[in-house]
This record gives structure tokens, C-alpha cells and sequence, in this order.
């Protein structure tokens, strides 16, 4: 006797409405990256708008667009204080998040992020020399002479893991142990340097470390945005090469690419990135890690689209932290490496619970 | 005329391990399936990696009298291509994607724009009957249903030489006849197969020429009826079977033990 399973037809799609529903998905991906394009343009203004004194949506259009139409106070606000932190923001946020992609990727390691090799911890003795010691480049102004010292040493921490592992022809695994290895060396020495400052240094040290958009400056906000201006380019030309690589190292190397060379030229890029944010801002965490998450989940893994969705995440959830550091306590700016934690970590956590029931 | 590929005084291996040392294997034409057949650590995934320059070898790897050591490995990657033992479990990239992605990422010859990459994905897809599965993610995937998706992302990019490493240890039998025969339809086109397989009933079904290997060195090569014998698997695997031919004339191995 014939069951009744047999007679129903299975339903298969034909190539035809693949080829279409493939077609769908990338549109969809195109929409997705112009609506959270959007919502970092209304982020920013909203950032731009909140603060001790509440400017409406329709004050901050104008002053952004037709200054002489708003008060003379009002621009001062828009443009002179504001607008600093605002678009530092929007940088920091696309710049760690960027480097957090590319360093999952090339680390294969969905946890790992800029910091996770040691980067923001080679800042933080970095800076703390030039606090505390007054270590730092000569001729510099007090301005630049922390963050130039902070950049020295994270770009610095990254070169140094490179050699380490070319010099023990390390794989991928190793190079986290090195890293691993170098965040505990660099906060054991910052913990010395924490012994023997001053109270006032060691003030401004634990405030460098929360990390915060204040020290934004105009002269900043163009290095990094030259930075990241410059390194976008490179990061999507190397897009099939790094979603190639996801497929596995075996494979990449099969289809041709020079995979040391990739992922050397990656972890440059990466350096240049959260160094130089880590540099201005001091230590934001989890920007490197939910930033590309999110992307991840809205967009694939297709990097030519993860990567630009990686950007605007990290610049969206960096602007509304930048929100959230102002009205969380009324009248006070909380640090915003201390709002970015307390946000990322629900969302780190939520990431590592849906992973482990996914598998 | 059909090109041939051959193995003069290769030395290969890792770093601090030398597995192969002037090691030879005869003239392979186009249109053969080899098999690689031996028991484990015998050598025969490390001969696959040389091949595809995975890792360092020197000597000649010859085809069609080009030595492949010599060329670069962009060059190689057009000629050889590869399916390692183990896909990756956790890639979010669609079936689809991935087929894009090897065609996409370094240049073949005659590759065509999108629209024409698209259709040869497509292509590959239809043939080994995965365009339902087309936008479902790698990680998505039953171990099976990844190993296919692995071989699609190998035969997409028509190599002359595709290398195998045990490209049916996770599939059920039907499966197993699928990918045998989508390998017997692509020697046929005039390229060569080499894979290695351990169940030597499967290889000696499928394969031309079989080729088994021990501590590193080749035991015996050639037809299955010359090479699978009672004796070759005791002194190999250390095992007592006996090999016996089906009424349709296959070659069956049945172990003792």
C-alpha cells in the first residue's frame, strides 16, 4: 500500500526563482546599507541636538544647513561645541568598528576585535607614559604629545605581534596567545605606572583610560578622518580575498591568494584604525565586536557588504552612546567608553547565548 | 592530444617534518580518476597539499610538461584545484555565495562578467543538484549537504587537475554515487581527478588508477584488479580480508577480522 507521504510532491525551487530570489536579497542589502546610512544621519543629529541645553531637530537642520537662520548661541552650540563630539563619534565608531570586522575575519574568531591582540592596552601605556612619567615625542603641545604617544605604542603592539609571529612562523591560534600575552604585559606595566603617579596624574589617567569623546578637536577629527577616508578603499578591494578566506585557509590559498600577504596587509590596516581612534578617544570597548555583529545579522557575510554595514553599525550605536553619555545622569557627560561597556555587554552576551543555540 | 601529469623526485612536507623524499608517480593521462588509497598518516592528504602548493615541495610536479613547482601560486591556483578534508562549520556565507566568491576572488581565464559568473555558479549548482539549498548558509548545512557544497566550490572554477581529500567521508550512499558521478562527468570533460579515498570497494568502483600509499612511499599502483589484493591489505592495513568479485563484476573487499 502506497503512503500518503509518496504522493505529495516536494516542492523544489526552480533555478530561475533562485536566480530571483538571489537578485532580491541583494537589493535588499543595498536597502538595508541606505537605511542605516539614514539612521546614522538622524543619529548624529540627534547627538548634536541633546545636551545641557535640549536644541529641537528643526534648530539643528538649520544650523547645520542655513547658520545665519538660528540664534548666535545656538550655532555656538551646533558648531563649536557639539558638532566635535558628534562627528568624532561617527568616526571612532566606523573606524573600530571596521577593524573589528576585518580582525574576525582574518583571525577567524567571531569574538575577537581590535582590542583582543592588545591594541588598546598599548595605548593606555602609551598614554599613561606621557601622564605620568612625561615620556612622550619632543616639541609636541600637551595636546597632541598623549594621543601621539598612545598611537605610537598601539601601532607599535601590532608590529611587534607580526614579528613575533613571522619570527616563530606562528598560525592564527598562536597569534592570539601572543596578543593575549601582550595585553597582560602592557596593563601589568601600566599597573606600575599607576603605582608610582601622583594623585593628580593618576586621576587623569583612570579618566584617559574610561575613554571619552571630549578630547575631540577639529585638528583630531581630520586625522582620523583622513585615516579612515584612506583605508576604507583598500579594506573593499581586499573584500573577495576576505570573504574568501572565511571559506577557510586552505581554500583561499587553492583559489590563488597569498594569504600571509593578506592578512598582513589586514592587520595594518587594522592597526591604523583603532590605533588612531584609541589614539583621540582613549579606551571604547565593544564598538569593535557589536558593531560587526549587527551587521552580520542585518547583511551576511559578504564582505562587500559586510564591511560598508560594519561602518555604519559601529558609527550608529557609537553616535547613540555619544546620546545615551548625555542624558543617562542630567547635567553630567558620563564617559562614553563607560556607556559603550554597559550597552555592549547585554549585546555580547545575547550574541554568545544565540550562537550557542544556533549550534 | 591528452595532457599528462607525473611526479618526479618530489620532496615535501612541514617545516620541521619531511614527509615525501624523491618521490615519483608515473604518467597520469586526462580523463583518469586516481584514487589515494592507504591507511592513516600514510601520506596521502600531504600529497594532496603539494600538489596544490598548501605546502612546500620541490622537485616536478609535471603537466603537460610544465613543471607546476616552478609557477607562481596564482598561476597554479587556475590549473589545481582543491577540496580539503574539513569544511568549515561556521561560515554564514550562502552556498551560492561561496560558488561567487571562488570564481570572484582571484582572475580565471574566460571568467566573464557577474551576470556570467552568476550563470556558471548556477551551473554547478544544477549539476550537483544544489540549487535548492543555493541561499541556505554554509553553517546551516548538514555535514553532507557542506562536503557537496565543498566540491561545487571546487569544480566551479574547472581546474585541469582537482584534488579530493575524501570527498565522500560524510555522505550516505546515495550521495556517494552522486558525487562519483558528478567526479566521472568532470575526468571525462578531459581534466584529472586525484582523491583519496579509505573505502577501497568505492575506489576500486570508481577509480583508474589506484594508488597505495605506506610510511610515505607507494606500495603498488595501477589498475583495481592488479592493486587491491588479499595480500596488499594485510601488509598495508594489517588486516585479513579477502577480495571477491560481485556478479556484476566489481571488485568487493570483505574483511575477516
Amino acid at each position: 500500500m502506497s503512503s500518503i507521504a509518496q504522493h505529495i510532491p516536494i516542492l523544489k525551487p526552480s533555478r530561475k526563482e533562485v536566480e530571483q530570489l538571489y537578485k532580491d536579497k541583494l537589493s535588499r542589502r543595498w536597502l538595508i546599507i541606505i537605511l542605516l546610512a539614514v539612521a546614522c544621519i538622524f543619529s548624529f543629529c540627534l547627538d548634536i541636538s541633546t545636551g545641557p541645553s535640549l536644541l529641537k531637530l528643526s534648530d539643528v537642520l538649520k544650523g547645520l544647513f542655513a547658520p545665519e537662520m538660528v540664534a548666535k548661541g545656538t550655532d555656538i552650540i551646533i558648531w563649536k561645541v557639539r558638532m566635535p563630539y558628534a562627528i568624532m563619534a561617527v568616526l571612532v565608531g566606523m573606524a573600530l568598528s571596521l577593524a573589528g570586522a576585518e580582525m574576525q575575519t582574518i583571525l577567524n574568531n567571531p569574538l575577537a576585535s581590535p582590542f583582543t591582540l592588545g591594541v588598546s592596552a598599548a595605548a593606555s601605556l602609551g598614554a599613561g607614559l606621557a601622564i605620568i612619567l612625561g615620556i612622550g615625542i619632543p616639541f609636541l603641545t600637551d595636546n597632541w604629545v598623549v594621543s601621539a604617544n598612545a598611537f605610537i605604542f598601539a601601532f607599535g603592539s601590532v608590529l611587534l605581534l607580526q614579528a613575533l609571529a613571522k619570527w616563530r612562523g606562528a598560525g592564527v591560534d598562536v597569534l592570539v596567545l601572543f596578543g593575549i600575552a601582550l595585553v597582560f604585559t602592557f596593563n601589568a606595566l601600566v599597573a606600575l605606572l599607576h603605582f608610582v603617579a601622583t594623585p593628580e596624574a593618576l586621576q587623569q589617567m583612570v579618566f584617559w583610560n574610561m575613554g571619552s569623546l571630549s578630547r575631540s578637536t577639529w585638528d583630531k577629527i581630520q586625522v582620523l578622518a583622513i585615516v579612515v577616508a584612506c583605508i576604507i578603499p583598500f579594506s573593499m578591494l581586499a573584500s573577495w580575498k576576505m570573504t574568501a578566506l572565511r571559506l577557510g585557509e586552505d581554500k583561499a590559498h587553492s583559489f590563488g591568494i597569498n594569504v600571509k600577504r593578506l592578512r598582513f596587509f589586514s592587520m595594518l590596516r587594522i592597526s591604523l584604525l583603532s590605533a588612531t581612534a584609541v589614539a583621540f578617544v582613549g579606551t571604547i570597548g565593544f564598538i569593535g565586536l557589536v558593531g560587526p555583529h549587527i551587521a552580520k545579522m542585518l547583511i551576511g557575510e559578504d564582505h562587500r557588504y559586510w564591511f560598508p554595514a560594519s561602518l555604519l553599525t559601529g558609527a550608529l550605536v557609537m553616535s547613540l552612546a555619544s546620546v545615551a553619555s548625555k542624558i543617562i545622569v542630567p547635567g553630567a557627560l558620563v564617559p562614553v567608553g563607560v556607556v559603550t561597556a554597559l550597552v555592549g555587554v547585554p549585546v555580547f552576551l545575547y550574541l554568545i547565548i544565540r550562537k550557542g543555540k544556533n549550534s | 592530444m591528452s595532457d599528462i601529469l607525473n611526479i618526479r623526485n618530489l620532496s615535501a612536507g612541514y617545516p620541521r617534518k619531511k614527509i615525501f623524499e624523491h618521490f615519483n608517480v608515473a604518467d597520469i593521462e586526462t580523463g583518469n580518476i586516481v584514487a589515494l588509497v592507504g591507511p592513516n598518516a600514510a601520506g596521502k592528504s600531504t600529497l594532496l597539499k603539494s600538489i596544490a602548493s598548501l605546502i612546500h615541495a620541490d622537485g616536478e610536479i609535471n603537466l603537460a610538461g610544465r613543471n607546476l613547482v616552478h609557477i607562481s601560486q596564482e598561476e597554479r591556483s587556475k590549473i589545481v584545484g582543491y577540496m580539503p578534508q574539513h569544511q568549515k562549520t561556521d561560515v554564514e556565507l550562502t552556498v551560492l555565495e561561496a560558488l561567487i566568491t571562488a570564481l570572484k576572488v582571484s582572475p580565471l581565464d574566460h571568467n566573464g562578467n557577474s551576470a556570467q559568473i552568476r550563470a556558471k555558479a548556477f551551473d554547478v549548482l544544477e549539476q550537483m543538484d544544489l540549487i535548492d539549498s543555493a541561499l541556505d548558509p554554509l553553517s546551516s548545512l548538514s555535514g553532507g549537504q557542506r562536503q557537496m557544497a565543498g566540491l561545487a566550490q571546487a569544480i566551479v572554477r574547472n581546474p585541469k587537475v582537482l584534488l579530493l581529500d575524501e570527498p565522500t567521508s560524510a555522505l550516505d550512499l546515495n550521495h556517494q554515487i552522486t558525487v562519483m558521478n558528478m567526479i566521472k562527468f568532470y575526468a571525462g570533460k578531459g581534466n584529472i581527478v586525484i582523491m583519496v579515498l579509505h573505502d577501497l570497494n568505492l575506489a576500486s568502483r570508481w577509480a583508474d588508477i589506484l594508488v597505495v600509499l605506506n610510511n610515505a612511499k607507494i606500495y603498488s599502483s595501477g589498475k583495481a584488479s592488479e592493486v587491491v589484493t588479499p595480500k596488499m591489505i594485510r601488509d598495508v592495513y594489517q588486516v585479513k580480508a579477502r577480495v571477491e568479485k560481485c556478479s556484476r563484476g566489481f571488485l568487493q573487499v570483505m574483511v575477516d577480522a
